[in-house]
This record gives C-alpha cells, sequence and structure tokens, in this order.
C-alpha cells in the first residue's frame, strides 16, 4: 500500500503569491495514496529538507511529491535529502508549480486549482514509482579543449597541471587567438605578446596537451565521462613533422597581397604563410584558395625551395577519432561587422576601422611596426575619432547587449594614440562609461586627465568622406545639447562582440543551448556559470558572453576545476533512466534499432544452457542509453518501458487530470 | 495592360505639375494604364498632422477607402509627402484595429486594408520590371547624383523597399537610362522640407550645402523624386545664385523625367520648360 508524502513549498512569495499553497496541501492530503502533507515557506532550505527526511522516517513513506519549482532546479537537492533518509532516490517525484503556474498565471483561485491538479497528477506518478539503482560507467580521464584562445589556452593549461591529459583543437594555423592581436592590455597597459606567447610555449610543451591546429569538431557521440570525437585535419600542405619553420617558403612565393587576417587585412601575407612570426606552431599553411599550385596546377615555388621536402600538394584533409570524458568550449568572439551601418558609411570607408584594426596599427609586431597609419594613404592621423557602442545597445540594426569590453579599449586606444602622436587629438563618443573592474574607472580617468582624451556624450549619426580624404563626424553632445561636427583623420568604431561563425553549428554538435544573438548558455545564470545543459560539456570564455581577459581566464580556470572534479573519480554515476526491453514479448522486429539516435539498443542472443540460441531480442546499452524513449514510442508489441516514465505511469497522470 | 491607381495630390496639379506629366509619360511608354481614383481628397500634407491627430489620419482613410472600392489594389503616389501620409495610415491601421473602426464611423466608408501604395522609386522599379528600359533610344552619358531626403528614405515601416541610412533605390533606374550614379553624402540629407516659406534663411543653407556637394562631385544634375525637395533644390536656388552663394545653376530633374529623356520624350512634353533652373540642354537639341 503506497504511503505518499506531499510537501508544497511557497517559494518564499513565488508561489504562495498566487497559490494557496495551505490549501493546496489540504486537498493533497485526501487524495487517494497520501498519507502526509504540509506546506512550507522554503522546502529547499535546511529545515525544509530536514521536514521531508523526518517524515519518511516518522511516516514509513513509500513515495514523496515535492511541490515547488521545476525539477531542473533543484529534483537533485531533494532525491539526496530522500536518499539521506533511506529512502530511494527515484521514488521522489516533483510538481512544479512555480514556472508551470505561479509564475505564469495570475488569477489565485484558478491557480490554486491547477496546483491541486498538478499535485494530483505526480502523487499518481509517484503511487507507480520503482526503485532504481544509479548506473556507474568509467571515465575516460582526457579533455578536448575546443579553441586555442587564451581562454582555450588556460583550461588546457590548468587541466593538464591537474595531471590529466588534454587534446587542444585550435580551427586556424596557430594558438594564440585575439589575444595575440592585442597591443597592450588594459588597465596596466601590459604587452599583450609578452603575457600570452609563454602560455602559448607552454600549451605546446606540456607533456600532457596534445595540440591539433587547423583542425575542427566534425562530430560527437557518446555522453559525460565516455565521447568519442571526430576531427576534421584540414589539409595544411605543409608536413609538420618535416618543417622547421625556417621561412624559405613564405618568403619566396609570388603571391604577396593576400589581406592578413590577423592584422584586420592591413597587412600582407602570402599563399604560404605563417599568420604571424609568434605563431604556435611556428609551421606554415597553404591557403588553398589562393596558392595557384593548388588551383591552377602552376608555380610550384616552395616545394622547389623548402629544403626538407615538407611541402605536399597531395596533401588532404583528414578524420581522427578522440575519446574524451569531457569537453571544454571556449571558440571566443568576434567583432560585429558595421557594414550593417549606412551612416557609417557601409564598410566602404577606409579610414573608419573597428577596434583590432587599431590594434594592428598600435602593435609593435603590426603591419606599421607600431607607427598609427591612416589605411588610406599612410598620413598619420592627427585627429581620431572613436566611436563606443557601434552596434551594441542597438536593438534595430545591431544588438540588444552591451558588449562590456568596448568602454576600456577604447579608453585604450585613445592613450595609445596619445602616447605615440603627442599633438594629435582623441575625441571619444560614448553613451555611458561602463568601467566596472578592479582599476578600471581609474584607468578611464587617466586617459582623460593625463591622457587628455576628449569625452563627448552621445550618439553619432553619420560619417561623411570628404573630397580630400577627411572624415566628417556629425553627431549629437547630449551634455551640452547641442550637435557636434569633427573632422577627422580617422575613425575607430568598437564593434559590438558576437560569437565565431559557425558557433551555432558547434553548440547543436555538443547539445549545448544558445541565446538568440548565439552565445552559449550556461546551465544555471548564476549558480552553475561554466556548466551547460550537456553534462560533461563545460565553457570558458568569450563564447558564453562577452568578456574581457581576465574574466576569460577565471572562467577558464573553473572549468577546468570542474574537468578536473570530474575525473577525481574512475566512475561516474549516472540517472538510471534508460529503457528496458521485455525480452518475452519482444518479437525482434528492429523498429527500435533503426530508431535509436544513441546506437544503445543492440540485438541479443537468449541462449540455453548449452549455450545454443534460442532467440535473438533487443537488448539495451546502459552506458549508452540517454533515456530519450524513442524506442518505447516505435516498439508495436509495448515490449520497450522507460525506467521512471513508464508507460503506466504516463496513462496514470492523465488518467489523474481527467 | 496593367492598371494602377493614381493618386496625385495637391502638388502635381499646381508646384509639381512635371512629375504629373513625366509619371504619366514613362507610364505610357511602359504600356501601364494610370487610372485616377475618383473623388480623391487631400492627403493632409504637413498641415492636418499638426492640428489634428484623428483628421490626419481620416483624410488619407478616405482616399485609401475610395481606391479600394474603386478596385484598385495598388495605388501610385508620385508626390513623397503624399505617399507618406498614405502609407503612414495605412501602418497605423495594421498596428491598431481600433483605429480603423473610429476611422470607418468618421468617413462613412469600409477599408478593409488590401491598397496598396508605391512611392515613385518602387512605381519606377516596377516599369522597369515591366520591359521599360527595352524602350529606351536617347543616349544620355549623363553624370547624375540621385538625392532621397528624408520621405524616400526615412520611416522603417513606411519606406520598406530601401535603406533609410544608405538608400539606394534609384540607383538601378539611372544607370539603366544610362547614366552614371556618382557616389556622395548628401543623398539623404535634409533640403529644408515644409519650412521654404517659414524659415527661408535655413532652406536656403541646407539647400546650398546639397548643391555645394553635387557640384563637388562633378554631378552635371541633382534627380530627386520629391517635389518639395525639387522645389528647395530648384526654386531657392535662384535665390543663392542671386547672392552668388553658388558659382553656376545645376539642373534638377525629377527622375520621371530623366527616365522620359532616355525614352526619347521631348523635354517640353515632360515638363522640364517649367524649371526654374533650365535643364532642356542636357539632352542634345533640347533647349
Amino acid at each position: 500500500m503506497a504511503r505518499i508524502g506531499v510537501f508544497i513549498c511557497h517559494c518564499g512569495e513565488n508561489i504562495g503569491r498566487t497559490v494557496d499553497c495551505p490549501a493546496v496541501s489540504a486537498a493533497a492530503v485526501r487524495m487517494p495514496g497520501v498519507v502526509h502533507s504540509v506546506d512550507y515557506k522554503y522546502m529547499c532550505s535546511d529545515p525544509g529538507q530536514q521536514m521531508i527526511k523526518k517524515a519518511i522516517v516518522e511516516m514509513k513513506l513509500t513515495g514523496v511529491v515535492v511541490a515547488a519549482c521545476s525539477p531542473r532546479m533543484h529534483e537533485r537537492t531533494f532525491r539526496a535529502a530522500a536518499a539521506e533518509a533511506g529512502l530511494n532516490p527515484f521514488l521522489l517525484e516533483m510538481a512544479n508549480l512555480r514556472e508551470h503556474c505561479s509564475w505564469v498565471h495570475a488569477d489565485k483561485a484558478a491557480a490554486t486549482q491547477k496546483a491541486i491538479d498538478l499535485v494530483r497528477v505526480m502523487v499518481a506518478k509517484a503511487r507507480r514509482d520503482r526503485a532504481l539503482r544509479p548506473i556507474r560507467v568509467p571515465v575516460e580521464p582526457t579533455a578536448l579543449v575546443v579553441g586555442g584562445g587564451i581562454a582555450g589556452i588556460q583550461a588546457a593549461l590548468d587541466i593538464a597541471a591537474g595531471g590529466k591529459k588534454v587534446v587542444l583543437v585550435e580551427r586556424g594555423p596557430s594558438i594564440g587567438g585575439h589575444m595575440a592581436r592585442l597591443s597592450e592590455t588594459f588597465p596596466t597597459l601590459d604587452c599583450s605578446q609578452c603575457i600570452l606567447t609563454p602560455r602559448m610555449v607552454e600549451a605546446a610543451s606540456h607533456p600532457n596537451i596534445t595540440l591539433m591546429t587547423y583542425s575542427e569538431v566534425e562530430s560527437v557521440e557518446g555522453f559525460v565521462g565516455n565521447f568519442t570525437v571526430t576531427v576534421r585535419h584540414k589539409a595544411r600542405y605543409v608536413d609538420p613533422a618535416k618543417c622547421t619553420g625556417c621561412g624559405d617558403c613564405f618568403n619566396k612565393c609570388p603571391l604577396k597581397n593576400i589581406p592578413n587576417e590577423f592584422d584586420a587585412g592591413l597587412g600582407m601575407r602570402r599563399a604560404i604563410y605563417v599568420p604571424f612570426p609568434q605563431a604556435v606552431p611556428n609551421k606554415p599553411v597553404i591557403d588553398a584558395a589562393h596558392c595557384t599550385m593548388l588551383q591552377k596546377g602552376k608555380c610550384g615555388l616552395c616545394a622547389k625551395i623548402c629544403p626538407r621536402g615538407a611541402i605536399d600538394y597531395k596533401d588532404q584533409d583528414s578524420l581522427v577519432k578522440v575519446k574524451v570524458g569531457a569537453v571544454v568550449l571556449a571558440t571566443g568572439f568576434q567583432l560585429w561587422d558595421h557594414a550593417a551601418y549606412g551612416e557609417y558609411g557601409g564598410g566602404r570607408l577606409a579610414d573608419v576601422i573597428d577596434g583590432f584594426a587599431f590594434e594592428r596599427l598600435a602593435s609593435a609586431s603590426g603591419p606599421t611596426g607600431g607607427l598609427i597609419k591612416r589605411p588610406s594613404d599612410g598620413k598619420e592621423p592627427k585627429t581620431i575619432v572613436f566611436l563606443q557602442c557601434c552596434g551594441s545597445r542597438d536593438d534595430k540594426a545591431g544588438k540588444k547587449y552591451c558588449s562590456k569590453i568596448c568602454c576600456m579599449y577604447t579608453a585604450k586606444h585613445a592613450m595609445l594614440y596619445r602616447h605615440k602622436v603627442h599633438d594629435g587629438r582623441a575625441v571619444v563618443f560614448y553613451m555611458d562609461v561602463r568601467a566596472a573592474g578592479k582599476g578600471y574607472e581609474e584607468f578611464v580617468r587617466r586617459a582623460l586627465s593625463d591622457d587628455g582624451a576628449e569625452y563627448v556624450r552621445g550618439r553619432v549619426s553619420r560619417i561623411t568622406r570628404k573630397q580630400d580624404g577627411t572624415l566628417v563626424v556629425r553627431g549629437a553632445d547630449t551634455l551640452a545639447g547641442r550637435p557636434v561636427t569633427i573632422e577627422a583623420d580617422l575613425v575607430v568604431l568598437a564593434d559590438a562582440v558576437v560569437p565565431r561563425p559557425g558557433s551555432e553549428k558547434l553548440a547543436q554538435i555538443f547539445g549545448v543551448g544558445y541565446d538568440q544573438d548565439g552565445f552559449y548558455s550556461e546551465a544555471h545564470p548564476k549558480l552553475r556559470p561554466v556548466e551547460t545543459a550537456a553534462a560533461g560539456v563545460f565553457l570558458a570564455g568569450a563564447c558564453q558572453a562577452p568578456k574581457d581577459i581576465p574574466e576569460s581566464v577565471a572562467q577558464a580556470s573553473a572549468s577546468a576545476a570542474k574537468v578536473l572534479g570530474l575525473f577525481a573519480n574512475p566512475e561516474l554515476e549516472r540517472e538510471p533512466i534508460i529503457a528496458r526491453v521485455n525480452r518475452a514479448t519482444c518479437a525482434h522486429c528492429r523498429a527500435c534499432i533503426s530508431a535509436c539516435p544513441y546506437g544503445a539498443a543492440k540485438d541479443f542472443d537468449v541462449l540455453d544452457r548449452a549455450g545454443k540460441v534460442l532467440r535473438t531480442v533487443v537488448d539495451v546499452n546502459e552506458g549508452l542509453c540517454q533515456g530519450c524513449g524513442t524506442c518505447a514510442a516505435v516498439c508495436r508489441s509495448h515490449s520497450v518501458d522507460l525506467d521512471g516514465f513508464t508507460g503506466e505511469q504516463i496513462h496514470a497522470e492523465l488518467n489523474a487530470l481527467l | 495592360m496593367k492598371t494602377l491607381g493614381y493618386y496625385p495630390g495637391c502638388s502635381l496639379s499646381g508646384g509639381g505639375i512635371e512629375l504629373d506629366l513625366s509619371v504619366r509619360a514613362i507610364a505610357k511608354v511602359a504600356g501601364v494604364e494610370l487610372r485616377e481614383i475618383e473623388d480623391w481628397n487631400c492627403c493632409g500634407a504637413s498641415a492636418a498632422h499638426s492640428l489634428d491627430h484623428s483628421l490626419a489620419v481620416a483624410l488619407p482613410f478616405r482616399v485609401l477607402a475610395l481606391a479600394e472600392s474603386q478596385g484598385l489594389s495598388e495605388v501610385l503616389a508620385p508626390c513623397a509627402a503624399c505617399f507618406s501620409r498614405l502609407k503612414g495610415t495605412q501602418v497605423r491601421l495594421t498596428r491598431s484595429p481600433e483605429l480603423g473602426q473610429r476611422m470607418q464611423e468618421l468617413v462613412e466608408r469600409p477599408y478593409n486594408g488590401t491598397v496598396r501604395i508605391l512611392n515613385i522609386n518602387e512605381f519606377v522599379a516596377s516599369l522597369l520590371a515591366e520591359g521599360l528600359a527595352g524602350k529606351f533610344t536617347r543616349k544620355l552619358g549623363l553624370k547624375v547624383v540621385a538625392y532621397y531626403g528624408c520621405l524616400l528614405s526615412r520611416g522603417e515601416d513606411i519606406v520598406t523597399s530601401d535603406d533609410a541610412e544608405d538608400p539606394q533605390g534609384m540607383a538601378a533606374a539611372i544607370r539603366v537610362a544610362g547614366c552614371e550614379v556618382l557616389p556622395w553624402n548628401s543623398s539623404n540629407e535634409c533640403c529644408g522640407g515644409g519650412f521654404s516659406m517659414s524659415k527661408t534663411g535655413s532652406v536656403l543653407d541646407l539647400s546650398q550645402a546639397i548643391l555645394d556637394e553635387a557640384r563637388a562631385v562633378g554631378a552635371d544634375l541633382v534627380v530627386t523624386g520629391c517635389p518639395m525637395c525639387h522645389s528647395n533644390l530648384d526654386m531657392r536656388q535662384l535665390e543663392l545664385l542671386k547672392r552668388r552663394r553658388v558659382p553656376g545653376a545645376l539642373p534638377i530633374l525629377y527622375l520621371s523625367e530623366l527616365l522620359g529623356l532616355a525614352a526619347g520624350l521631348e523635354p517640353g512634353a515632360l515638363g522640364l520648360g517649367r524649371h526654374f533652373i533650365e535643364s532642356r540642354q542636357l539632352v542634345r537639341g533640347g533647349a
């Protein structure tokens, strides 16, 4: 005979405001099988959990229904409490009175009635719950880190320092990411290269880290602790084992005028190239789209020159499978394309550049050797206008959100420019200056007071180019309440931070959620900021939201800690919500085998004592099954059932509603 | 033969009569019939909406209701201001069904919102789609700047066919007419609009800036679609010339006039002789 206890939570006022919890409790105690019912302000708090534990013991409960928030929020909490009191945790169910009821309704009487219905449904289910035992699966103690920017490098180094193996996959020919492109970093004006490149070398030489550059994740199979990831090694056309990085090939390649992506198109590279001299690995790749040998079969100069015979024009993409137990996504960001702003020249004005282009101009290793020269004619600009919030905080043509890093790097740009061009004028248009970080406000103040940056509060309505090449910037000074026009030689737009192209596809491959802007979703915005909805997949850096370097590094170390925590045990417990086949009734039609998306349903021979095959049925691999229930739905003889969500339970839930 | 509803408004029988002449002329060349809405009334122009919000919607509402009852599914409003009023009313009606109910009671006519309203640029694009370019006979070879002003570029729900910050709606037609479209910065700058009478000084300043840039980039003429812009750039240019604020006369043509010239029509028949700034010399033997 079932003895169910019902525990109704007010969730502070979240539920209590719209649902009459004592009335729900009074109704629940009259439901069949319920022997105990109580309501409380915060059921998830310690006294709340104690109430549940005490009732389980004292009332000899055989099942529990907690009517509170979403099971995604606290099912784990309450099941742990039940287990502590000696009840199998899978005999505890949650009725969602918050997300499914109080938050979406206003009428208290109707909401209370609905809450009673929801409780009745879960009581009907709980009466049919069966005790389940967790499944234990082995963990592959190797981590995959996707993205070789500072976040990915940091995560890889921390995991490697913890003694676990790491595979670091990077799409480009070199690791280093955007940080390698920066001149100096706020708020200390550290040289970006000087603090980054030693980390790049460390990552490449660490015995626990396998570097896979010029590679992309193709597909993923498996589950937490046991992923099999297929990585596409893109054809480099240069054998890294033979290449010594001498540079003869890219010094002689006749194609000299390919805009270098690393220099934001301001510098040029060859068809065979390393993106920058400090690249790791310092081995070139051939850009197949431009190489005349690969396109037309003519040239072949680099192969003739190479003293080691490392050039291979017949190189092809190859697929490599790696087995990993956890994944860190650190795919980073890029800048929004301001071509969408017709009023700022629609991307056609050469002297209207983005923040990365300015970083390259200011960088000692950049195309101008650190001299500020404008792209159109190479002249040193005497007036630069910096525009913050270009594409950010604009839900019409751009993005709704604040890109967070632009206030700081714009102040840095103004500062660097004034350090290099003493008679130059740096004008910054801003909406607000958001400098919330350690030493950040002081840094912006320094740009204003010590380095003479002129800050104008207001938006720029239009940038036009005069016949002589001067840019005319027209905007509003909203503090003075008047329009302003400034003639400038160069305009730097602080374009919005957006995710990398292809990040949505990668999220789908890993089963990670993303928001409407394409940023990856964390499991909980406050309490689980590095986990995702996909178990064993963690986030680091700007792929989750706009972030500066210290924040990216902090999150990378946090995700490394999560990975090391996961790897601390050789085995992993997972929820036993899996499909089960009734071998007596299975007709072996194999419909479930073709329907299973995880390859968990397999043929199974039923043997007699002599080892002779009596008949063949289907069996489910406990490690692979994800409990999606597709097999149960396609089974014609109702021979497949899902533990925790049996057909009988679902029907009982529906009946309770009717 | 394709039939379009036609809403001339006040301007096309007054100051903007050349627009009326040239629009009708190129429609004829393209084989499109323009059927004037019977019993049309004023769109409210810039006056109604500064006096009374109901009146500002009721006037265009009546025009649209008439068009619908006369079986016109598409209506051309060549005047940019008329277009803006008609289309703006249409947009307001889709946002608020309650407003439609109120207007219906006010003008005592039903309107179901079925009329599609075209501005001159959209009309020209549709003529090109009908094969107008095949009927062009005259090589123009002129350097043109396209001037849109505000009413043919702005209002994100109203001018849905173009980009407010970088309008391009006339460029294709001008190129098809055998002219070069010069890049410039003033294509959607303000000409001074309706302040021609009340703040003539400001209008002179604004129009001069536009004319100065057109000349600086080497344009032979300015092409526009709006009668208000035309009068500010054409009529007020006389004043600028008199005060020696501009070095010489720069012809201002309607887009429909330019296309009429390309189609081989006589400048006089298109209304070129009615401009304040002489423009007939743009075609050989025209002046």
